[in-house]
């Protein structure tokens, strides 16, 4: 079923590979790659407009990630062609159109990849784990917040909580493991670190990730248009300010 | 106004079938744990499937009604009166103006639903009337029922089981409701294991030939942290062969996920959108009431089928309850 083997698919596009496989009986998964890079979300991103554009019938919902595309199917609302035999399942004539579909992608079709600047206030109270991360890695508070400042990150997923950006291209060097008990209660607004990515929590929530910073920036606001201040592709810039900027600007947004 | 909150239950939320198409954006999907006994109770007062039903937990809640409201309440079985007299379920039932309405404590099965003819009349919030708690938003204020809570109740469309209606007002009894029921999936009633069926899933070949013959050979018992966001299983253990990679994605109601501990988890309703950890499988989606419904306590055993099977079994339910939507039609106009 997961053949991974690199072959240049019949796609209108390069592709390692491009496995269509079910979640059950009322969702299939396209999976596109087996490593996370941008070129993956990139990949799914295309995918993703493509199908949405096609309205396919019975389709209620598409949820992208790192390296897939999952669609949520209502099986009674699926239409079958006429070409198509009687007990042909949904998830067959789904796959079918999905292939035809993905022939023809326009190379431009993508998310629209915007760079949102987010500012963070680093270490203290705003991020307790920052200062024996630094320890642990013999480096100064200074050191690790330039290393965490540096890359333009990209959202490869949304996810765990409403508006909760997985971001891509976090420093090798700030990898690591999800702590080992979590925390009962993260603050709204933190900066972590989990694994090789970085997110922030829209919600107060529990959580098992090291707590690096936290930002005044609301990332989830069902008043607002959009919704969730970040999407799938875009690109993200933390920026260092200190406490009384926080505090100001934490402020003004209330 | 029409239903007051005299107590609140354990757990009593507003839920329909889901908030759809905001999954993009992390909010999970939400909506009535046991689908079919929300439809169903949605039929038997006129109502569209899609209206909000009141699900509640293990300990009911209780109202008093300040109109006339014709309910219906499917499901899980409570210990259900109307001032003190019980009323069956899984048909309409007339509450007349100044009624207690009270559900006590639960005495098969897990949840059960409460249908008002007409339907709650709340806000939908991204397209759906169901309550996601953490997020705070969706059904009644993003929360579960509160004492002193006043629900508001639509007033019930007129082209909507107008003789029944008429024929129960009229009734000289004080709690009326017809003689006939409709027929409630009784499945959960017999005593366990109960079987469930799934289907394998991504990650299931990552997991050593004798990890999988225990998931399947063995009974599993269903947690007491077991939640509407998912169902923790104990029994055998079940560890990867080697540590898995696994890509974040998309997770579903049913996805079975192992975490590092071993104790596999079904994914239910108010599940997050996207899961880490290795995916066993999919619980198929006709079984999903019947998990739905089962208590912390329960013995449930796995089923390995495929998508054929799956989708039949879903499609068998489907054709019982357009059979049922029919034969409701016919009874509530006579």
């Amino acid at each position: 079923m997961h053949d991974s083997s690199s072959t240049r698919t019949p796609l209108g596009f390069d592709c390692a590979r491009l496995d269509i496989f079910p979640l059950g009986d009322r969702a299939l998964v396209i999976e596109v790659a087996d490593e996370v890079s941008e070129a993956s979300v990139d990949l799914v991103s295309r995918i993703d407009r493509t199908l949405a554009g096609a309205r396919l019938s019975g389709v209620r919902d598409l949820v992208p990630a790192f390296c897939s595309l999952t669609l949520y199917y209502d099986p009674r609302l699926v239409e079958r062609p006429g070409s198509e035999e009687e007990n042909t399942l949904p998830f067959d004539v789904l796959r079918r159109q999905i292939e035809v579909l993905l022939q023809d992608i326009p190379a431009d079709i993508g998310y629209a990849r915007r760079l949102v600047e987010i500012p963070v206030c680093y270490g203290g109270d705003c991020g307790e784990d920052l200062a024996p991360l630094a320890l642990a890695r013999g480096m100064s508070a200074e050191e690790f917040i330039a290393l965490h400042t540096a890359p333009t990150y990209f959202v490869g997923m949304l996810g765990f909580l409403p508006g909760f950006p997985y971001l891509g291209g976090l420093d090798p060097r700030l990898f690591c493991p999800r702590r080992a008990t979590p925390r009962a209660r993260v603050l709204a607004g933190s900066v972590a670190i989990g694994g090789q990515h970085s997110g922030i929590y829209p919600f107060p929530s529990p959580g098992g990730w090291h707590v690096i910073g936290r930002t005044p920036v609301v990332l989830f606001d069902l008043q607002r248009e959009p919704i969730s201040l970040l999407a799938m592709g875009d690109r993200v810039r933390f920026v260092s300010i200190t406490r009384e900027a926080y505090d100001g600007y934490a402020e003004r947004s209330r | 106004m029409a239903l007051k909150v005299l107590r609140a239950g354990v757990l009593s939320t507003l839920q329909d079938l889901g908030r759809w198409g905001s999954q993009r954006i992390g909010v999970p999907v939400s909506g009535a744990m046991d689908r079919y006994s929300h439809r169903l109770a949605n039929l038997l007062v006129g109502n569209d499937e899609t209206e909000a039903t009141v699900e509640m937990t293990l300990v009911g809640p209780g109202f008093t009604a300040t109109r006339e409201v014709l309910i219906a309440v499917c499901g899980a079985e409570f210990d259900a009166r109307v001032n003190g007299q019980p009323f069956p379920k899984a048909r309409p039932v007339l509450v007349r103006a100044g009624s207690t309405l009270d559900f006590g404590r639960c005495r098969r099965g897990c949840r059960a639903y409460l249908a008002v003819a007409g339907g709650f009349q709340v806000d939908p919030v991204l397209g759906s009337r169901s309550t996601f708690i953490r997020g705070g938003f969706g059904g009644w204020h993003g929360r579960a029922l509160k004492r002193g809570d006043l629900l508001p109740v639509s007033e019930p469309d007129a082209r909507l089981f107008p003789s029944l209606h008429r024929k129960l007002s009229n009734a000289s009894v004080q709690l009326a409701y017809p003689s006939w029921a409709a027929t409630e999936s009784s499945e959960w009633f017999a005593p366990g294991p109960y079987r469930i069926r799934f289907m394998v899933g991504r990650h299931w070949e990552a997991f050593a030939e004798e990890a999988r013959a225990a998931f399947i050979g063995n009974v599993y018992r269903v947690g007491t942290n077991s939640d509407r966001q998912g169902y923790r299983l104990k029994g055998p253990g079940l560890h990867p062969r080697d540590p898995v990679e696994v890509i974040s994605a998309a997770v579903t109601f049913g996805t079975i996920q192992i975490p590092p501990d071993g104790e596999p988890i079904v994914l239910m309703a108010n599940r997050q959108t996207t899961g880490g950890y290795p995916r066993l499988g999919e619980v198929v989606s006709a079984d999903l009431s019947l998990l739905a419904q089962l208590p912390p306590g329960a013995e449930v055993r796995f089923q390995v089928v495929d998508l054929a099977t799956a989708h039949a079994a879903s499609m068998a339910r489907e054709r019982d309850f357009a059979l049922m939507r029919e034969a409701l039609a016919l009874r509530a106009h006579i």
